[in-house]
């Protein structure tokens, strides 16, 4: 196993590591001192922030493979890392497992006296770079998680308790007392204040200051905060911050606000002014301040951009570009007639057919500028089979019927009766000729919805009487026997949460609870690999459009990109603060993003394995991601039954749909990317106005620049139909290829 | 709100006396204060925890419901061993107690005997998963068919019929986010021409072709010669979810039906009209109150009046008579609210028209049938008290000498219906012993049959508690068994009601009750009080309660003087003229 993580490390970490040892040189500081507290100590407020934040991604990287007991991994990782230069008089194994628990305190003095600071590399009494200000090594107590340590010491720096209530209302007085364009940018620091002055107190073991504190302004955050308040509130000791991981998400990255620079200024005078060093050290070493310049925010503006785990997306994050185009479609011959579909191979009356979709803009001969190389990652060849299948897709395409706010798409219901509560995860394939549900009792079932059933491979030595030669081979093979309209296929041992069908029709995947995602052929129903990384459940897994390629995520916060021919994951991509609930690849698959119940969606680049966009702006953890078909926009929906819309090419959000009343398990654009579908909790399938969404955004070139988007407030306009159910939650959407609508869940009696 | 719950978050933790209770559980005795404490605080931190994971695991499984795989699983997350033997799907098997200050929940772990496990027959197997597919939506209009929810919900339905101003005013579509998903048609759904569209369909009452062709179908088939057709159009009343529309023409086709067949003695059409109301009330997406004031005469003329069918010796009129009644009391059950005081004016009618000497045996028949399906309260405080007098009247017919042959008959089966009514409830009520002498004394003519009655009725109660407690109890809790069928054959229960989860309610009622008839009843039952009377004045500001109002009084009227209204054909014209009266009150 360890083998095979450390092969992971790939791109992801490997940047960090490079970020990590540029930074430690241009700092000038010593390798080994790589500590959260020595970069963000007090003393030390302009440091280069992005050093911090590449260490302390380093630092969550080391801490979960410790966490997975991958101690090989681990040091190499310290040894890579840069970590050498005192790896010779400390092994990096020794500290990493060491339960030595680090060296006494030695004393305080210096400017913040209180300020306890304590190192990775506890086993080192190593000076200081003398940048830095006199500091402590801290004790920390015989702990078996040193790391832990680190990341919780920094809370190790103390005030008066009985002080933390007054510096907070100070603050909260001189908030509210500031104009009103100011106060709803600098409202912002409260929760992250909030959380950081809580935790300090509960780290220093004042249990009940803390309860005080936390009964007297836990009310005044956002209600959307309500979910990680009821986590800290029930963390009243220090020994609950050992292990508990939203605690060590607060802790590892900063909180990001944007701020305008002249609310910022307003704020940094104040804090001076009151010689306020107890919120100013949070600030500093907690929050990560993106300053702009220009007009502040208004609360809308704040509000529908916050929400999640670790605050907004940094402005420089969106700034890479992303190539959202399609990539172009190989040109296939179709025969013109719908009659000659048998000499669909024949060169009978070869007519070039410009493939669809006017909307898509990229389908013309020439490359669409914003479409990556075709040969940007590297795709699987055509088969025959595939070719036909594109043919077939064309000829449906034909028949496709022209959705509009006046021409509502027809839907169509599929029902899993007798589920007793159990269906976890459903696909359709997208000729919709076959369904697959995942359920809770480890199965998965392939239906077949058109009257040809499923039919199994004869056995091998069935097989070895077959004439090869013979035109109809493919039937032959077929055991006829075996026909039948659902096939059961045995093999998790968990709850089966995500599922997805590849392109091809040949093979499923799914993802379940047991942690493995695995693939299963739909020739013979049986598995062919369990592929094993994620040791924790696993949310969602989806197969590329193209094939080959497939992504999946779930509890360990890593999302992997496989490919089904090798065991290992190609990429890993780290970075959610919180559980992958849900993963979709992008149109054109040099893209994957990822929701997260952290309230993140992410994008990343298959190729590099950079994460190139993180968008925030829910208020719960996500769980239904879709592209639009022309790979310019993305719709995602949480539980908190929002929908939000995104231009992935600025990395903006571009709308909000509302209306739903629980959390959105499906979404899907119609073929023509003209209607949205949202499919809920709430046992209702609701549908909405794409095209006008996408066109009532103006996007300047300051909103783009700055991404302070003014919403419309139009949800209600946009919506052009809502459907309910009897009593069954809508867990899955698809549009055929005619555009008709299928939607599926289980009947809750 | 999310305020008021926060402050309590950060303090809610185990009770000490929870870590002490389970210390002695696992035979740690005198556990300290402070470690329990300590442990509390350690343990409510960690069960959030651990919950916190499980409700990941119940939306990943797209569930609204926490169940105890989640659980195992939040624990396995944890690499703790999950929690073994708690795989109860529907309840939480928790029992709870209390007594000297202290409550308690505990897991009651029952003793099983295997051979009853073995001896009992194997639950059926459940069905296996399927799919269903239907049309959830065609071009944008969501199809009236089963599987789609009724177009217009209970809700909005009563809205509608009590609040009609309320829908109609322009800017309450955002109120009706979800009715606005009811309509689900394109054109409703576009924004601003929403109030203009919505008003329309309420003005016209056309129904469609297949609505036509539908309510012809049915009625047809409802008073057609057909059986199994009438038990197919029944069913499809009783359960399709898209009637509301049509249900104004079934309701006038009803009460015409009756009016009609009443006067012609037709006596098996007027049952199956009456299973017809009995098909529209078991609907559970129709909204009927709108409809009382039709139907509601209807019942009651069926159960009171004078002649029923042609031939009154041989056909049993008298069964439809019981069934009208059981409608009576279903719809008084479910209909009657402080407003309307359906219930006590349907009891004031039935009463009045019993009391009168010159009413019909077979009107007093219905009266007497339709006040005791009203419960045992009723029975009790209306229908006991005047046996002696009612005994009177019936000896009177059989003593005396043969006038008709009808009223002979009628008085058999008043008195037969006296008896099994009165009887259940004198069981119920009544202390022991049954001393013949005294019944007699109490209830004059009827009292010698009426004992005998009890004590059979009393035999067989005691019977059935025990066959009960066999079948459903014997595994789970023997020893209750005993105490139930004691306390309910020696009358002295309500000293002790053991707490058991699966106890038919006849067994509770028999445990609980001890033998004072001044006991208040159960809360679920419906106390009549005839001091207050209808309150016809104070009801009036509500249109159709007072056309309902009308038409009970109407039919009050027809119990007192029936020979007019229901006697022979010759009085058709002016029952027409007091029925067309009320309809337009």
């Amino acid at each position: 196993m360890a083998a095979v993580q450390d092969g992971q490390l790939n791109l992801e970490v490997e940047k960090d590591i490079k970020t990590e040892i540029t930074n430690d040189g241009s700092g000038n500081i010593n390798a080994s001192s790589s500590s959260p507290g020595s970069t963000s100590s007090g003393g030390k407020s302009k440091s280069p922030a992005g050093s911090g934040e590449d260490q302390q991604t380093l630092l969550a990287v080391l801490q979960f493979l410790k966490r997975n007991k991958l101690t090989e991994s681990v040091d190499i990782l310290r040894r890579e890392a840069g970590l050498s230069a005192d790896a010779d008089d400390s092994p990096v194994s020794e500290s990493a497992g060491a339960g030595s628990g680090g060296v006494p305190s030695v004393g305080a003095d210096g400017g913040d006296a209180n300020s306890l600071l304590s190192r990775v590399s506890i086993a080192t009494p190593v000076a200081p770079p003398a940048t830095a200000p006199p500091k402590v090594v801290a004790a920390s107590g015989g702990e078996d998680q040193p790391d832990v340590n680190v990341v919780l010491s920094a809370y190790s720096q103390q005030g008066d308790p009985v002080l933390y209530p007054l510096y907070y209302n100070g603050l909260k007085k001189f908030i509210e007392s500031v104009l009103d364009c100011h106060r709803a940018e600098l409202s912002q620091v409260f929760y992250p204040l909030f959380v950081h002055m809580y935790l300090e107190l509960v780290y220093n073991n004042h249990e009940n200051e803390a309860k005080q504190f936390f009964e007297k302004f836990s009310g005044d955050q956002e209600c959307y905060y309500e979910e990680d308040l009821r986590i800290l509130s029930s963390m009243s000791k220090k020994e609950h911050m050992k292990g508990n991981e939203t605690m060590l998400d607060f802790r590892t990255s900063k909180f990001v606000l944007r701020i305008s620079r002249d609310s910022y200024q307003l704020l940094k005078r104040h804090l001076q002014e009151r010689q306020n060093n107890q919120i100013w050290n949070i600030i500093q070493e907690h929050l990560y301040i993106d300053i702009f310049d220009g007009m502040p925010r208004s609360k809308s503006q704040i509000d529908a951009m916050s929400g999640s785990l670790a605050g907004e997306g940094k402005r420089d994050a969106n700034k890479a570009k992303v190539f959202y185009g399609l990539l172009k479609e190989p040109e296939i011959e179709v025969p013109l007639d719908d009659e000659d579909e048998e000499a669909e191979n024949e060169e009978g009356k070869p007519k070039k057919k410009k493939p669809k979709k006017d909307s898509m803009g990229s389908k013309s001969k020439k490359q669409d500028p914003n479409a990556p190389q075709q040969t940007r990652i590297p795709l699987p060849e055509l088969k025959d089979s595939d070719k036909l299948d594109k043919i077939m897709n064309m000829k449906e395409a034909t028949k496709k019927i022209r959705l509009g706010p006046d021409n509502l798409p027809s839907i169509c219901f599929y029902s899993f009766l007798n589920a007793y509560q159990g269906l976890t995860a459903v696909d359709f394939t997208d000729d919709s000729s076959l369904i697959a549900g995942g359920f809770a009792d480890s199965t998965v079932r392939v239906w077949s919805v058109t009257p040809k059933k499923l039919r199994r491979v004869k056995s091998a030595a069935d097989l070895s009487n077959i004439d090869k030669e013979s035109d109809d081979v493919l039937e032959r093979i077929m055991d006829e026997k075996t026909a039948s309209e659902s096939k059961i296929l045995y093999g998790h041992s968990g709850p089966v949460y995500g599922i997805s069908f590849s392109p091809d029709r040949n093979y499923l995947l799914s993802s379940s609870e047991d942690g493995t995602v695995r693939l299963w052929s739909l020739q013979t129903f049986t598995c062919l690999v369990g592929y094993k990384g994620h040791n924790y459940p696993v949310w969602d897994t989806q197969f590329s459009p193209y094939g080959y390629y497939f992504i999946s995520g779930g509890h360990d916060r890593v999302a992997r990109l496989w490919a089904t021919d090798h065991y290992q994951p190609l990429r890993m991509f780290a970075g959610h603060l919180a559980d992958i609930t849900c993963t979709r690849f992008h149109p054109n698959s040099n893209y994957v993003a990822t929701g997260s119940a952290d309230r993140t969606i992410r994008l990343w680049d298959v190729l590099t394995g950079n994460c190139v966009r993180i968008l925030t702006g829910h208020k719960g953890p996500i769980h239904s991601l879709a592209f639009s078909p022309n790979g310019k926009f993305m719709a995602s929906g949480a539980t908190d039954g929002r929908v939000l819309l995104w231009d992935v090419g600025h990395g903006l959000m571009v709308g909000e749909l509302k209306g739903h009343t629980d959390t959105i398990y499906a979404l899907k654009f119609s073929r023509d990317g003209e209607i949205l579908a949202s499919g809920s909790m709430d046992n209702t399938v609701k549908l909405w106005d794409t095209l006008k969404a996408f066109d009532d955004v103006e996007l300047d070139d300051f909103t783009a620049a700055t991404g302070h988007i003014h919403l419309p407030e139009n949800s209600q306009e946009l919506l052009l139909g809502t459907y309910m159910t009897k009593s069954t939650p809508v867990i899955h959407l698809h549009f055929t290829r005619r555009n008709l609508l299928l939607a599926a869940g289980a009947y809750n009696p | 709100m999310a305020e008021e719950r926060r402050p309590k978050q950060c303090t809610v933790v185990l009770p000490t006396e929870s870590m002490k209770a389970m210390a002695e559980s696992i035979g740690v005795g005198q556990l300290q204060e402070e470690s329990c404490a300590a442990l509390s605080e350690e343990v409510s931190y960690r069960i959030k925890d651990i919950a916190q994971d499980a409700l990941k695991f119940m939306h990943h499984g797209k569930r609204c419901k926490l169940t105890t795989s989640d659980i195992d699983h939040a624990l396995k997350l944890k690499n703790v061993e999950p929690l073994y033997g708690f795989q109860s799907q529907e309840f939480i098997p928790f029992r709870f107690a209390s007594g000297g200050g202290r409550e308690l929940h505990f897991y009651e772990e029952k003793e099983v005997d295997l051979s009853d496990i073995i001896n009992t027959p194997l639950p059926r197997v459940p069905l296996d998963v399927s799919l269903k597919a239907h049309w959830f939506s065609i071009e944008g209009v969501q199809p009236a068919i089963p599987e789609n929810p009724p177009p217009a919900p209970k809700e909005q339905q009563k809205t509608e019929s009590t609040e009609p101003l309320k829908a109609v005013k322009p800017g309450q579509e955002e109120e009706g986010a979800i009715q606005k998903g009811q309509g689900a048609t394109s054109a409703e759904a576009k924004g601003k021409k929403d109030g203009l569209m919505r008003m329309k369909p309420r003005s016209t009452h056309e129904l469609s072709v297949e609505q036509q062709l539908y309510y012809k179908e049915i009625t047809e088939a409802c008073v057609g010669s057909c059986e199994a057709k009438r038990a197919e159009a029944l069913q499809s009343i009783a359960t399709d979810p898209g009637l509301y529309q049509m249900l104004p023409r079934f309701s006038t086709f009803i009460s015409e039906g009756v009016r009609v067949n009443v006067v012609q003695n037709n006596l098996a059409l007027l049952i199956y009209l009456m299973r017809m109301v009995k098909a529209l009330m078991d609907n559970p997406t129709l909204y009927l109150e709108k409809y009382l004031h039709e139907l509601i005469p209807a019942v009651v003329t069926c159960i009171v009046s004078k002649q029923l069918c042609l031939r009154p010796d041989v056909d049993n009129h008298w069964a439809l008579r019981d069934f009208a009644a059981r409608l009576m009391a279903q719809s008084c059950k479910t209909f009657s609210t402080t407003t309307n005081n359906i219930q006590s004016r349907i009891t004031k009618t039935f009463t009045k028209s019993w009391l009168d000497d010159k009413t019909q045996w077979t009107t007093r028949y219905g009266c007497i049938a339709g006040l005791s399906e009203l419960g045992p309260d009723v029975i009790k405080t209306l229908i006991l008290p005047r046996l002696t007098v009612e005994g009177a009247r019936i000896k009177a017919v059989s003593d005396g000498p043969v006038v008709s042959n009808i009223d002979k008959i009628g008085a058999d089966h008043v008195q037969s219906l006296l008896l099994k009514h009165c009887a259940s409830v004198i069981a119920k009520a009544r202390p022991l012993p049954d001393n013949v002498e005294q019944y007699r004394a109490d209830y004059g003519y009827l009292g010698p049959m009426l004992c005998s009655h009890v004590v059979k009725a009393r035999a067989q109660a005691a019977l059935q508690a025990q066959q009960v407690n066999r079948t459903t109890l014997t595994i789970t809790q023997p020893r209750p068994t005993l105490t139930v069928s004691q306390s309910g054959i020696g009358g002295s229960g309500g000293s002790r009601t053991p707490s058991i989860i699966k106890v038919p309610s006849s067994l509770t009622l028999m445990s609980t009750r001890p033998g004072t008839p001044t006991q208040p009843s159960p809360p679920a039952t419906k106390y009549i009080v005839m001091a207050t009377s209808s309150g016809s004045s104070s009801t009036q500001q509500v249109l159709w309660t007072a056309v309902l109002l009308g038409g009970i009084q109407k039919i009050a009227l027809f119990g007192k003087r029936p020979s007019p209204y229901y006697g022979k054909n010759n009085s058709n014209k002016q029952r027409e003229i007091t029925v067309r009266h009320y309809y337009k009150t």
